[in-house]
C-alpha cells in the first residue's frame, strides 16, 4: 500500500521523533501489524472480504457434493468420494458413498458457512469496512482495535467451524437452524468427545461469529454518527451507508438472544440441563435421563427472532451496493432517496416482529397467526418500494453495461421473484403445505444467491479499482456473468417445482423412494429434476474460476485507472486509490446529496459531493423544486 | 492518524465516541439478558403446577449482595465525580471501594451462595406415587387453601452414594422444614429467613421418584435458568472489576497525568456498564429470590 506524497509531507511536518503520543499512529509499521494485525479498515475490509470469499467457495462446494447424492442417490462419487472419506472419514464417503450422516453434516455447515461465514462478512464486515467511512470521509473507524478484534473472533469462529469436520462424528447435523431438541441429543455418545464433536463446535463458534458482529455492529453504528465529514448531513448520505447502518442495528439487536439460546444450548448439551428439552423425551426407545420441563418451541422463538432480521442483514447491504451502481450507471439520482431510505428503516424495525412466520407449523394458535401473518405482509411494503425505486431508476437513463451494473441489473429481477414467492409462504394456510420443500429453499435462494451474492460481485467488480488502483477485465466480467445468472435460475426455478410436488428439503435421496417426488412436471419427475439442477451446480463452479482468476490477475496486471473510474459522485472516489492509511489528503467537505449526475449547467454529466456549489447549481435545484410543484 | 471525537465532543451530537459506543454495547447487552428472561418466563409460565420451585434462595445473603451492588453503582459515580473535579486520591479511594464491592458480591456468590445449593438435595416424586408422602407433603392440605401441590421433598441428602450407585435402593434425608411440617401452616409460604432442617429423616424410595438431584442446574429449569443468569451476569461483574482494577493501578491511573478528562471519560463509560451490571441484579433478585 503505497502512500500519497501529499500525505507523507503533511505528516513529517508535525511529526517529532521525540513526542511520539499515544494517539499518533507509527510510521513504521512491520509486515504483521500492516497487512495481518492492522487496525485500518480498509486492510481488515479486504481481509474480511478474501476470508469470506473463501467460505463462500467452500460453502458452495459442500452443496455440490450434496448435489452429486440428490441426483445420483447412493451411487459412489468418483475420486473425490474416496479422497473425502480420507480426510473427513470415516464413515463420511465409504467406497465414495455419502453417508446419511455425512450428507447432514454438510447441509447443516452449507448453510452455516455460506450465510455465517460468508455473506455476511462479505457483504456487512467486507463492504461496510471498505467503503463506509470512506463514503461518509472519515478517516477510519471509531475504534480500530475494536474493529482488528471483530476480525480475528471472526476468524476464530470460522476456525472453529471448520476444525468440527475433522473430530470424530463430523460437523454439526442440525441444519443452520439447529432445531432443538435434535440438536442437543445428537453428537453424544459413542465415539463423540464431550467438547469436541460437531454441534458443540458449532455452537462455540457460533458465540464467536456472533461476538465479531456485535463488535462491528457498534463500531459502523458510532462511526456513521461520528465520523461523518463535515456537510454530510444525513439526508446525504450514499443509500449504502443507510442500509449499512440499519443493518448494523439489526446485528447489534437481534443477535444477543441468539448469543442466549446458544448458551443455553451448550447448557443442554454439556450441564444435562433442560431448557428445550421437553418432559418425557424418549430416545432410540429410551427415556432420557433429564429433568425435563423445557421447551423446544423456545429454541424456535429464540433463534427466529435473529433468523428473521438475519434475512434483512444478508438483503441490505446488497440493496445499498445496487443503489449505488445503478445510480452510477443510469447517470441520473436514484429515483426517490427519501422513500429509500424511509423504506429501510421501515424494514429494519418491522423485522423484528416477523419472525414467527418460520413457525406457523408449531401450532401458535389463530391470534398469534394472525398477528404475524399482518405484519408479514406489511414487510413486503417496504421492500416492494425499494425495488421499484431501482426499477424506476433505470427508467429513461442512458445505461453503461459494464460488468458491475449488470451484476446490479440481474439482481432485481431475482431479488424479485424471491420477495414475491414469500408472499404464499407468509400466508399460513398455503405454507402447511410448502413448509419445508424445495420451495422454501428456492424462494431465499432467490433473494440470497442471484439476489445478494450478484450483488456482492457488482460490488467487487465496483469498488475494485478503489482498492488496487486498477479496474478488473470486462470481458472475463461478461464471462462470469452470463453463465452465472442463467446457472442461477436453471438451479432455482425448478426447485419451486420440486417444493410444490412436496418434495421434502432436507430427503437424503433425492425423493428417489417417495411416491410424490416421481409424479411429472413439465416432463421430468420431480426426482428427475435433481439431475439438471445438479448439472447446472457445477456448471456454475466452473462459471466462478473466470472470477477467480480475473481477481487475482487484476491485482497486478488489471488496466491502470485514475481515483475516479466510473465517474462517480460519492467521496469514496475523492480519495487516492489506493487510500493511504488515514484516507484523505484532504478531508472533505461535503456540499450536496449523494447522487447529483447530470446536474444541468455542469460540463461533466457528475458532481462530486465534495464540489463547492456555484450558481448555476442553485439555478438548477430551483428549476428542479420549480418543476415539482 | 488521530481518530476525532475521542475526548472531546462532536459539536453536532453532543457526545465522544466511546458514550455512543458504550450504550450501543449496552443495547445489545439488553437484548442478551432479555433474551435469557423471555427464556426464564417462557419456562416458568410452561411448567406444570408445583414443578416451579419457591423459597430455595438465601433471601436475606441476596438483599446483602443488592445492597453491595447498589453501594457500587453509588461510589463509581463518586469516582467520576472526583476525577471531573482533578482530586485524584478521592477517585482511588472510590474506586477502591467500588472494586472491593465487587469481590466481595463475587466472593457471596461463589464461595457460599452456589456451594450451599450444590449441597442440598431434592427429589421429586412421581405423581402415581405422591399419596404415598403426603405426611411429607401435605398435599390435601395445599388443595384445601388452594395453593399449587407439591412434587419434591428437599433437604439434605444423608446417603450421598445413593445419586450413583444403582444398589441403593432408596435417598435417606434429612428433611427441610417445608417438608418435615408440610401441613404447617407457616410453610405455606417461604421465609426471608431462611428455617434451619429439621431433624426428621425421610426414607425415600428410588422406584417412586421422577427425578432426583443435588440442586445443581440440571436438577430443574429454576436452577438451570438461576445459574445461568446468575452465572452470566457474575462474569459481567468479574468483568467490570478487572476493568476498575487497571483504572485504579497505576498501568491505567497514569492516563491521568497526561490526560485527565481522558481517564475520567473511560471511568464514565465503564461506570454505565456498571450501572447496567447492577440493574441486571435488580431484576435477578425478585424473578429468582422473591417471586
Ligand atoms: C419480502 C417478503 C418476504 C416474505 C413475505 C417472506 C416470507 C417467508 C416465510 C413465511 C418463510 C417461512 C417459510 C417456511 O419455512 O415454511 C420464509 C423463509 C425464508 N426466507 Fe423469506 N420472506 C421474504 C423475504 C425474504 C428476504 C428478503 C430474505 C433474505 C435473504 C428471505 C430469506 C428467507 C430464508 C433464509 C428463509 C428460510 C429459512 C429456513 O427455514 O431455513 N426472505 N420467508
Ligand atoms: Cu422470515
Amino acid at each position: 500500500m503505497d502512500v500519497s506524497t501529499d500525505l507523507v509531507s503533511h505528516h513529517h511536518a508535525g511529526h517529532h521523533p521525540h513526542q511520539h503520543d499515544s494517539g499518533h499512529d507509527h510510521h513504521e509499521l512491520g509486515w504483521w501489524r500492516k497487512y495481518v494485525f492492522s487496525t485500518d479498515h480498509k486492510v481488515i475490509g479486504i481481509q474480511y472480504l478474501i476470508t469470506g470469499l473463501i467460505f463462500l467457495l467452500l460453502g458452495f462446494t459442500l452443496m455440490m457434493l450434496m448435489r452429486w447424492q440428490l441426483a445420483f442417490p447412493g451411487r459412489s462419487l468418483p475420486l473425490i468420494g474416496n479422497l473425502l472419506e480420507r480426510a473427513v472419514g470415516p464413515g463420511a464417503m465409504p467406497d465414495g458413498r455419502m453417508t446419511p450422516d455425512f450428507y447432514n453434516s454438510l447441509g447443516a455447515m452449507h448453510g452455516t458457512i455460506m450465510i455465517f461465514l460468508g455473506i455476511v462478512p462479505v457483504a456487512f464486515a467486507a463492504f461496510g469496512n471498505f467503503v463506509v467511512p470512506l463514503q461518509i470521509g472519515a478517516p477510519d473507524m471509531t475504534f480500530p482495535k475494536i474493529n482488528m478484534a471483530s476480525y480475528w473472533a471472526f476468524f476464530v469462529g470460522g476456525i472453529v467451524m471448520l476444525v468440527s469436520f475433522f473430530v470424530p462424528g463430523g460437523a454439526a447435523k442440525g441444519g443452520w437452524t439447529s432445531y432443538t431438541p435434535l440438536s442437543v441429543i445428537t453428537d453424544k455418545g459413542g465415539i463423540h468427545h464431550w467438547f469436541f464433536n460437531g454441534q458443540t463446535l458449532w455452537l462455540v463458534g457460533f458465540i464467536l461469529l456472533i461476538t465479531s458482529s456485535l463488535l462491528g455492529a457498534v463500531n459502523f453504528i458510532t462511526t456513521i454518527i461520528q465520523l461523518r465529514a463535515k456537510g454530510l448531513t444525513w439526508m446525504r448520505l450514499p443509500f449504502f451507508v443507510w442500509a449499512q447502518l440499519v443493518t448494523a442495528f439489526l446485528l447489534l439487536l437481534a443477535f444477543p438472544p441468539l448469543e442466549a439460546a446458544i448458551v443455553m444450548q451448550l447448557m443442554d448439551r454439556i450441564g444435562a440441563t433442560s431448557f428445550f428439552m421437553p418432559t418425557g423425551l424418549v430416545v432410540n426407545g429410551a427415556a432420557v435421563a433429564i429433568s425435563g420441563g423445557g421447551s423446544p418451541i423456545l429454541w424456535q422463538h429464540l433463534f427466529w427472532f435473529l433468523g428473521h432480521p438475519e434475512v434483512y442483514v444478508l438483503i441490505l447491504p446488497g440493496m445499498g451496493i445496487v443503489a449505488e451502481i445503478i445510480a452510477n450507471n443510469t447517470r441520473k439520482p436514484l429515483w426517490g432517496y427519501k422513500s429509500l431510505v424511509f423504506a429501510a428503516l421501515v424494514l429494519g424495525f418491522l423485522s423484528f416482529i416477523v419472525w414467527a412466520h418460520h413457525m406457523w407449523l408449531t401450532g401458535m394458535g389463530s391470534v398469534v397467526s394472525a398477528f404475524f401473518q399482518t405484519t408479514t405482509l406489511i414487510i413486503s411494503i417496504p421492500s416492494v418500494i425499494i425495488l421499484s425505486a431501482f426499477f424506476i431508476s433505470l427508467w429513461g437513463g442512458s445505461i453503461r453495461f459494464n460488468t458491475p451494473m449488470l451484476f446490479a441489473t440481474a439482481f432485481l429481477p431475482m431479488f424479485g421473484i424471491g420477495g414475491l414467492t414469500g408472499i404464499p409462504l407468509s400466508f399460513n394456510s398455503a405454507d402447511l403445505y410448502l413448509h419445508d420443500t424445495y420451495y422454501v429453499i428456492a424462494h431465499f435462494h432467490y433473494i440470497v444467491a442471484p439476489g445478494t451474492i450478484f450483488a456482492l460481485f457488482a460490488g467487487i467488480y465496483y469498488w475494485f479499482p478503489k482498492a488496487t488502483g486498477r479496474r478488473m477485465n470486462e470481458f472475463w466480467g461478461k464471462v462470469h456473468f452470463w453463465p452465472s445468472l442463467i446457472c442461477m435460475n436453471v438451479i432455482f426455478l425448478p426447485m419451486f417445482l420440486q417444493g410444490m410436488l412436496s418434495m421434502h428439503r432436507r430427503w437424503y435421496d433425492g425423493g428417489q423412494g417417495w411416491n410424490i417426488a416421481n409424479e411429472k412436471v413439465w416432463g421430468l419427475s420431480g426426482f428427475q429434476w435433481n439431475v439438471p439442477i445438479s448439472a447446472a451446480a457445477w456448471v456454475m463452479g466452473l462459471a466462478q474460476i473466470p472470477f477467480i482468476i480475473n481477481f487475482f490477475w487484476s491485482i497486478k496486471r488489471g488496466e491502470k485507472v485514475n481515483d475516479n473510474p466510473w465517474q462517480a459522485t460519492t467521496l469514496e472516489w475523492a480519495a487516492p486509490s489506493p487510500p493511504p492509511h488515514g484516507n484523505f489528503a484532504v478531508t472533505p467537505v461535503a456540499h450536496r446529496g449523494p447522487y447529483e449526475y447530470s446536474l444541468p449547467g455542469r460540463e461533466r454529466d457528475f458532481t462530486m459531493q465534495n464540489e463547492p456549489i456555484r450558481d448555476s447549481d442553485r439555478e438548477a435545484y430551483a428549476a428542479a423544486a420549480a418543476a415539482h410543484h | 492518524m488521530d481518530i476525532p471525537y475521542t475526548t472531546t465532543a462532536r459539536p453536532d451530537t453532543g457526545l465522544w465516541n466511546a458514550k455512543i459506543g458504550i450504550w450501543l454495547f449496552l443495547a445489545s447487552e439488553v437484548m442478551l439478558f432479555g433474551g435469557l428472561f423471555s427464556a426464564y418466563v417462557f419456562l416458568r409460565l410452561d411448567a406444570l403446577p408445583g414443578y416451579w420451585p419457591h423459597g430455595l434462595l438465601n433471601v436475606p445473603v441476596g438483599t446483602m449482595n443488592t445492597a453491595i451492588l447498589i453501594g457500587s453503582s453509588v461510589t463509581v459515580v463518586l469516582a467520576w465525580a472526583a476525577l471531573k473535579m482533578r482530586q485524584f486520591n478521592r477517585y482511588k479511594i472510590y474506586m477502591g471501594i467500588t472494586i472491593l464491592c465487587g469481590i466481595i458480591f463475587l466472593a457471596v456468590k461463589l464461595a457460599y451462595e452456589w456451594p450451599d445449593k450444590f449441597q442440598h438435595f431434592g427429589a421429586y416424586i412421581r405423581q402415581d406415587r405422591l399419596e404415598k408422602y403426603e405426611e411429607y407433603l401435605g398435599n390435601h392440605h395445599m388443595l384445601e387453601r388452594g395453593l399449587e401441590p407439591r412434587v419434591e421433598i428437599t433437604g439434605h441428602l444423608h446417603n450421598h452414594d445413593a445419586l450413583h450407585d444403582p444398589n441403593i435402593h432408596e435417598y435417606e434425608v434429612q428433611l427441610d422444614q417445608v417438608n418435615a411440617a408440610p401441613t404447617d401452616p407457616a410453610s405455606d409460604r417461604p421465609h426471608f429467613w431462611p428455617l434451619p432442617k429439621s431433624q426428621k429423616i425421610a426414607v425415600i424410595e428410588k422406584a417412586d421418584v421422577e427425578h432426583a438431584e443435588m440442586f445443581v442446574p440440571k436438577h430443574n429449569t429454576f436452577f438451570a435458568t438461576y445459574f445461568t443468569i446468575t452465572g452470566l451476569h457474575g462474569l459481567h461483574v468479574l468483568g467490570g472489576v478487572i476493568v476498575f482494577t487497571y483504572f485504579w493501578l497505576p498501568i491505567g491511573a497514569n492516563l491521568y497525568k497526561r490526560n485527565p478528562e481522558h481517564l475520567a471519560n473511560r471511568v464514565e463509560v465503564a461506570g454505565l456498564f456498571w450501572h447496567f451490571v447492577d440493574l441486571v441484579w435488580i431484576f435477578v433478585f425478585p424473578l429468582f429470590y422473591l417471586l
